[in-house]
């Protein structure tokens, strides 16, 4: 919904009974509102009315192959980074019918599948998760035939965003240059200010429909004090990111090497589980399984999301082509960083520090460039 | 007005199967509305059996001249499923898709046609349009390999090509029946036989990947420039148009920017092994 237009109005501040305002208001112009919420031990994003339901007063420790949730000393409803879940899910669902077909007299008959019945407003995307949607725009949306599920669903978005200011320690937006700051791409953007003693939130404007709903909830406008500590709040995110990633020549350095001797010594730990691809918020892979229904008079295809780890993945007909977890991880991380360039103009990772805390072993995809970048600089004995 | 869906195949009906071996057939197919879309020589289709799945399949007629004709191998459920068509059936057709071979390009100099196996269907759809405009090229020669006798494909026409005297015909098998009279063996053995003039020739080459970088390392052996030997790829694809991710082959999405791909983009990326 962002139309790139910019209103000069200037910053509101909003409270916590504006922020469910900001909620009824989305609720009453049709939207079903999306946003974090605690389930199974981890923030996740799931349907919500009310701003009880947000992890208040939580937060996550985060590291390589570890997740928990921990009490903050503070009422913050966003003081926590990203967890398992990506936007991804809501646009390009895991599981989602192509279409059915229908045994008829002379053949058989193909029924589509109808336009989606919800709208959603993403409460709480993230700098890093704004890119991660403009990547996989370009994906499903960029090339000659445009995903027709998926642009149905974008197109009605309406996206609060949230300035970080809580970042977790595999985060690295600063290093990819997708955050912490979120500056365009979105309705309205919130940044949760705690200081001063009341809670409030610092409201940015980011379009024509953001300007209307903000209009419709009660707010004040922000005084130079909320912008200096809005302001403060990403300086220290943006100081406190938990990893770093060197992506001077990171496209050459990892095309220029499909031999180095690291992708072998990360197999050996690598278990092919494909939790990274699953959570990564801009991976995209899919499969199509094909079922009919026990009468045989009726079929439906299905889209599921798929990885390059699998090795059905790579399958023709006398084998997988992929068959060694080498290939299957070198395939991974030199398209995320490399041949994404190529294909879609930009990295294919934002730095999101998911697939570094999901990964049952802690693989990092920092370190794994880290080593294959310093092997090279070290010098060679001739 | 919703826009088209890019996974929605339209429905066409067989029109005729033409059996070219014990596992391969020809399916002539029409649409059961509208038209059959432009399509050029090299590019392919996704076709849909009722329940079973859905498979890329090369073209190996020409468009504009009766129905859409593919012609493909029983390997697995699907492409046995597309064999046991019969003539009145239905079934989903999407594209076309990827890249032609380029045939423009070719005109003015030799043409060398190198097939393995069923590699032969695709490579028929630039043999067609090539003897149609026989006078635009120099010498044209088809090299042609199968593994016996009984899996050559398109047999009367063969002999037809066989018997022109401004096409030359290298056939060869890997194993000989005793009624075999002619050249057992690979086919990249065979250029070393074939008349063409290396510096203005292209060479179209499609069949296992294995054959086609031994023909490829022929003809560049040769002296046929890297730029204008053109391979075609094949790789597990299910949308066929960059979405499903399955088909990358380094930055290259071999449904979109090949399968028909020229030898120097893609000669380091064949060199490595599981990518
Ligand atoms: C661009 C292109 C053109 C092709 N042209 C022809 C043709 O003209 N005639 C023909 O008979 N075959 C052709 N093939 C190969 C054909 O698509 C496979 O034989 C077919 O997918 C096998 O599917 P299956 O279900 O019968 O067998 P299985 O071997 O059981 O395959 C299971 C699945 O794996 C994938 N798969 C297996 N082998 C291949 C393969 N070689 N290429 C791509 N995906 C594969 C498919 O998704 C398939 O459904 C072409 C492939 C490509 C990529
Ligand atoms: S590769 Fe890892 S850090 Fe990068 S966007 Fe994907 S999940 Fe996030
Ligand atoms: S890198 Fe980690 S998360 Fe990814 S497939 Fe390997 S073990 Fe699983």
């Amino acid at each position: 919904m962002p139309e790139g237009h910019v209103p000069t109005a200037g910053e509101a501040i909003i409270d916590r009974e504006g922020l469910q305002a900001l909620l009824d208001a989305l609720g009453a112009r049709g939207f079903s509102v999306i946003g974090p919420r605690i389930r199974d031990e981890a923030i996740v994003y799931a349907p919500l009315r009310n701003v009880a339901d947000l992890p208040e007063g939580w937060t996550d420790r985060q590291d390589g192959g570890r997740y928990r949730l921990e009490r903050r000393g503070d009422r913050a409803l966003f003081g926590y980074a990203v967890g398992p879940h990506s936007w991804k899910q809501f646009l390009f669902p895991p599981r989602q019918r192509l279409w059915q077909a229908r045994r008829t007299e002379a053949g058989f008959d193909l029924l589509e599948e109808p336009p989606p019945s919800e709208r959603w407003a993403f409460l709480g995307i993230r700098a890093c998760e704004l890119h991660a949607l403009a990547i996989q725009d370009r994906v499903f949306l960029g090339g000659s035939h445009p995903d027709r599920s998926y642009a149905e669903r974008r197109r009605d978005l309406f996206l609060v965003a949230l300035q970080c200011g809580e970042p977790s320690g595999t985060c690295f937006c600063v290093s990819m240059e997708t955050g912490p700051k979120a500056s365009s791409g979105f309705d309205l953007a919130l940044t949760e200010l705690l200081g001063d003693g009341s809670h409030r939130f610092l409201v940015e404007v980011g379009s024509r429909a953001g300007e209307e709903i903000l209009a419709a909830i009660p707010h004040r406008s922000a005084g130079e004090a909320d912008r200096r500590e809005a302001e403060a709040v990403l300086d220290s995110t943006a100081s406190r990111m938990g990893r770093t990633l060197d992506t001077r020549g990171i496209r050459e350095l990892l095309q220029d090497h499909p031999e180095h001797p690291r992708w072998e010594e990360v197999a050996t730990r690598c278990l092919a589980c494909a939790n990274c691809t699953m959570v990564c918020p801009t991976c995209f892979c899919s499969t199509v399984e094909d079922h009919t229904a026990l009468t045989g008079e009726s079929a439906e295809r299905t889209r599921l999301w798929d990885s390059c780890f699998s090795l059905d993945f790579s399958y023709l007909h006398g084998g997988s082509v992929r068959k060694e977890i080498r290939s299957r991880y070198r395939q991974w991380i030199t398209h995320k960083l490399s041949t994404w360039f190529d294909q879609f103009g930009s990295s294919g990772c934002v730095g999101c520090g998911r697939c570094i805390t999901w990964c049952p072993v802690g693989i990092d995809i920092t370190e794994e460039v880290r080593a294959i970048r310093s092997s090279l600089l070290e010098p060679t004995h001739a | 007005m919703r826009s088209p869906d890019p996974f929605v195949p339209s429905l066409f009906r067989v029109d005729r199967v033409r059996r070219e071996s014990a596992d391969t057939v020809t399916l002539g197919l029409l649409p059961i509305q509208g038209e059959i879309p432009a399509f050029r020589s090299g590019q392919f289709f996704m076709l849909y059996a009722f329940g079973i799945g859905e498979i890329p399949v090369s073209v190996s007629g020409l468009w504009g001249q009766g129905p859409l004709l593919h012609t493909v191998r029983a390997v697995g459920p699907v492409s046995q499923a597309l064999c046991r068509l019969r003539p009145g059936d239905t079934l989903g057709v999407r594209g076309p898709y990827g890249s032609p071979w380029p045939l423009p390009q070719a005109e003015g100099g030799d043409l060398l046609l190198i097939a393995g196996g069923l590699g032969l269907a695709p490579l028929r759809s630039a043999l067609l349009p090539a003897l149609a405009e026989r006078e635009r090229y120099g010498r044209i020669a088809l090299l042609y390999g199968a593994r016996s006798p009984a899996d050559l494909l398109f047999g009367e026409e063969r002999s037809d090509w066989s018997s022109r005297d401004d096409l030359q015909v290298e056939v060869t098998v890997d194993h000989a029946s005793p009624a075999w009279r002619g050249s057992v063996g690979v086919v990249p053995a065979r250029i070393s036989h074939t008349r063409f003039a290396p510096e203005r020739t292209h060479a179209f080459v499609c069949g296992p990947e294995v054959m086609m970088r031994y023909s490829a390392a022929a003809l560049l052996g040769a002296g046929v420039p890297p730029a204008r030997i053109f391979l075609s790829l094949e790789r597990n694809m299910k949308c066929a148009f960059a979405v499903c991710g399955r088909c990358q082959f380094g930055s290259t999405f071999i449904c979109r920017d090949g399968p028909v791909f020229a030898y120097d983009r893609i000669s380091r990326l064949l060199s490595l092994r599981e990518l």
